[in-house]
């Protein structure tokens, strides 16, 4: 494989949003729990959930900065990289992305009013009113930047003469097929995977130190809301596969490994797949693609034969539409298992295996997050504006997209590690229970 | 008014905005670092972050406006200077990225970092500089296009005695504003000992801020004589600028209206920045952009003005907020809240 620019402009846009979105996804996510925690520890006057609030929020400032930077990067990359194609779409997707800078915006500001009024307002409503704003705030500014990105798989809203965008509907842009099934599915995998990782770092805190009743509240919240969030989700993934099925039958076909066009079609789990495009080791559902794809083992699923070789997707993206399909359905069944077993009183919830099947979901699920994002964005290759314009009309053609590469990978390494490192430091050095003491010294356990 | 004027208005009224927010966060890193050197960091540094903590996130969205609205606006604008800017803009983002980020981790995580103090100083420093890189290539001469082709002429760049004074004016005046602010700010909390240092760094930065200014004005007339003969058919913005500096260098000079001066400090820069937006135009990016030429397809336009108008509505109130919580409010401002 030769490393021209198109290479790499691909190779660096996709390390800045593989980076950016485990930032992203906290950021949506974070704010909804932080927001039920306040709102329980204010409702049942109970300081456990209004430390966890304030714990959530310290922590979330180092992401969101991160987040921030992130974001910026990306946005100005997008420029960057890919001059061509935002001088025809730029033309047609500046709302959204001029919308979601306002959402961003407003959040920033409430977050920061936030963070520094705990102890501010006499009526302790007020300040929990204040996560209203950045929750509205954080989810929209992903629902906008999502209609930007469902613009790219299902384009309309416009005509294209002499590679200039004219006759531009800017709403019909926003409101492209896409939208509806691509919003709800990042947003509640967002919320989903935060839940998660919050309840995998609590159950690890009480695998190693065994656990307050501040760590047993914040695992019972935190998993209720996953298992909420669990089920939206597969709802969500459900409409996606009909939609898919419906404008990008290529992308759910090479997901698939669907190559004839047939009704009854078989969905194929895992497996390989040799060069003659035979599938081994498969497990095979018989009928059910067909089922996934329209509601009925009648439904007629298009096979990846009827798409022009030049304009298939690799095939590769099988295993990632598996893999998060796979820990999807994880979710729903750890943190059913740790309901089910706290409130069928014969079992003990807290129990090890139990425990770590918690702390595992969380980065399995952040991984879903980025094998999906990988699956939906090589599903729709060749093609950058599908239909329109091909990824290798778009790249820059400027000299030094290796070396830009390098200086934004040694930023992201560096970004990282020190994230982390803040991050478990500052939990390390003021324990929970330490923090409830200081905080709240009329309260007894 | 046409859509074009409007919408470049608008864009460069995120850009004034965000150079005063910019400014007063790169100088109060920089200043924060320095205090931290000369052991002040009690005062200044408490002060400083004071201010900081709640709004540092609102002054990069100003930034992503412009860039985010320039796009929108003017998308022949993303074609060139995305192609030419790839390098110093890379740049610019990684150093934004550092400064942002090590903020956070400094502020938020483990404090009395030196090496965290560090990196955010200087590239508040480096910022200013390299997104000045920008405003210069606008000027013509450090583009050349061949087949299609956007070719950045960095050596031309490097050596152009006017690149260098718009360097140094762009260092200068963050330096000005800041402490400009900050002695306010300082005044405000009652902290008289950070006020007097913050007061001396006014009245340093003072002078070099309208030598730099004049340097400008000396590059742009060997650089870009036409945008320099169209500077001066508006003169009375830039003798405004200049009546402005002496205003509030005399306040703070007298130890008065510390508030009265910043608000002179704003106008200099407002009269400054728009007497030089006005005589650009109408060229974006001299010669391959034109206000005209490039200008977004009029549904979009019309979609933008309206989404900016609903925009500033909720963002105003909010804004309003976010400054009578931590920036007006007499007892947030003294610590005691």
């Amino acid at each position: 494989m030769e490393l021209d620019s198109v290479i790499l402009s691909r190779m660096l846009t996709s390390t800045t949003l593989a980076f950016h979105i485990i930032f992203a996804t906290i950021g949506v996510g974070v704010p909804i729990m932080i927001s039920i925690a306040e709102f329980m520890g204010i409702k049942r006057n109970d300081p456990h959930y209004i430390l966890l609030a304030r714990r959530w929020a310290r922590g979330f400032t180092i992401t969101v900065a991160v987040g921030v930077v992130t974001g910026t990067a990306i946005g100005l990359q997008l420029s960057m990289l890919w001059p061509a194609f935002m001088q025809v779409a730029g033309q047609v997707i500046a709302l959204p992305l001029f919308m979601e800078t306002f959402a961003f915006f407003f959040e920033a500001i409430f977050l920061g009013i936030y963070l520094y009024t705990w102890d501010r307002f006499k009526n302790k409503w007020i300040h929990w009113l204040l996560t209203i704003p950045v929750m509205i705030g954080s989810s929209a500014s992903a629902l906008f930047i999502t209609t930007v990105n469902a613009f790219m798989n299902t384009p309309q809203g416009f005509e294209l003469s002499d590679g200039k965008a004219v006759n531009i509907d800017p709403i019909a842009a926003m409101l492209n097929p896409a939208t509806p099934p691509k919003v709800f599915h990042v947003l509640t995998t967002a919320y989903l995977t935060s839940a998660l990782i919050l309840a995998g770092i609590t159950a690890f805190a009480i695998l190693k130190k065994k656990g307050s009743e501040y760590h047993r509240k914040a695992l019972r919240l935190t998993m209720v809301s996953a298992l909420i969030f669990a089920f939206a989700t597969a709802l969500a993934g459900d409409i996606s596969a009909k939609f898919l099925a419906e404008y990008q039958p290529e992308k759910l076909a090479a997901a698939e490994w669907h190559f004839e066009t047939e009704k009854n079609a078989d969905l194929i789990v895992f497996g390989t797949l040799d060069e003659n495009n035979e599938v081994h080791n498969e497990i095979r559902i018989p009928g059910f693609l067909s089922f996934l794809a329209g509601n009925s083992f009648d439904k007629e699923v298009i096979g990846l034969n009827e798409i022009p070789e030049d304009e298939r997707p690799p095939l590769w993206i099988h295993y990632l539409f598996d893999l998060m399909v796979s820990i999807g359905f994880y979710s729903i069944f750890i943190s059913g298992l740790f309901i089910l077993f706290w409130r069928w009183k014969k079992r003990d919830e807290w129990n090890k295996p139990l425990l770590w099947g918690i702390v595992a979901s969380g980065p399995l699920a952040m991984l879903a997050i980025e094998f999906g994002w990988i699956y939906a964005e090589v599903g729709r290759q060749p093609w950058i504006l599908r239909g329109y314009m091909k990824v290798a009309d778009a790249a820059t053609k400027a000299d030094g997209v290796g070396l830009t590469f390098m200086m934004f990978v040694a930023l992201y390494v560096l970004l990282g590690i020190l994230c982390v490192v803040v991050l478990i430091k500052m939990f390390k050095n003021k324990p929970a229970e330490a923090e409830l003491e200081q905080r709240f010294p009329k309260h007894t356990e | 008014m046409s859509l074009e004027i409007l919408g470049i208005t608008v864009l460069w009224i995120f850009l004034y905005g965000y150079l005063i927010v910019a400014s007063i966060d790169f100088g109060a890193g920089f200043f924060a670092f320095y205090g931290r050197l000369k052991n002040k960091e009690h005062t200044l540094n408490v002060l400083i972050s004071r201010y900081l903590s709640p709004v540092w996130e609102v002054t990069n969205v100003f930034f992503v406006f412009f860039f985010v609205g320039l796009v929108g606006f003017f998308p022949d604008a993303a074609y060139y200077y995305g192609t030419a800017l790839l390098i110093p803009g890379s740049i610019a983002i990684i150093l934004l990225a550092i400064r942002g980020s090590f903020y956070a981790f400094n502020n938020y995580g483990s404090k009395e970092n030196i090496v965290y103090l560090f990196l955010y100083g200087a590239t508040g420093l480096l910022i200013p500089a390299s997104l000045s890189t920008a405003m210069t290539i606008s000027e013509g001469g450090f583009l050349e296009v061949t087949d299609g082709t956007v070719k950045f002429l960095t050596a031309e760049l490097f050596t152009s005695p006017y690149s260098w004074s718009v360097v140094v004016l762009s260092i200068v005046s963050v330096l000005f504003i800041s402490a400009a602010f900050l002695t306010y700010y300082a005044d405000r909390a009652g902290d008289m000992d950070s006020r007097e240092v913050l007061r001396k760094f006014s009245l340093f930065w003072s002078p070099p801020t309208i030598l730099a200014s004049l340097l400008v004005f000396v590059g742009l007339m060997e650089h870009n004589n036409e945008h320099f003969m169209n500077a001066l058919d508006i003169w009375w913005m830039f003798g405004l600028s200049l009546v402005s500096f002496f205003a509030a260098s005399y306040l703070i000079y007298k130890r008065k209206k510390f508030g009265t001066a910043f608000i002179f400090v704003m106008l200099q820069f407002f009269f400054a920045f728009f007497g030089y937006g006005a005589s650009h135009l109408p060229y974006i990016l001299k010669p391959f952009i034109t206000i005209e030429s490039s200008v977004t397809n009029p549904a979009m336009g019309m979609a933008l003005v309206i989404a900016f108008i609903a925009g500033l509505l909720l963002l105003i109130p909010s804004l309003i907020l976010l400054m009578r919580l931590f920036l007006f409010d007499a007892e947030y401002v003294k610590g005691k809240k």
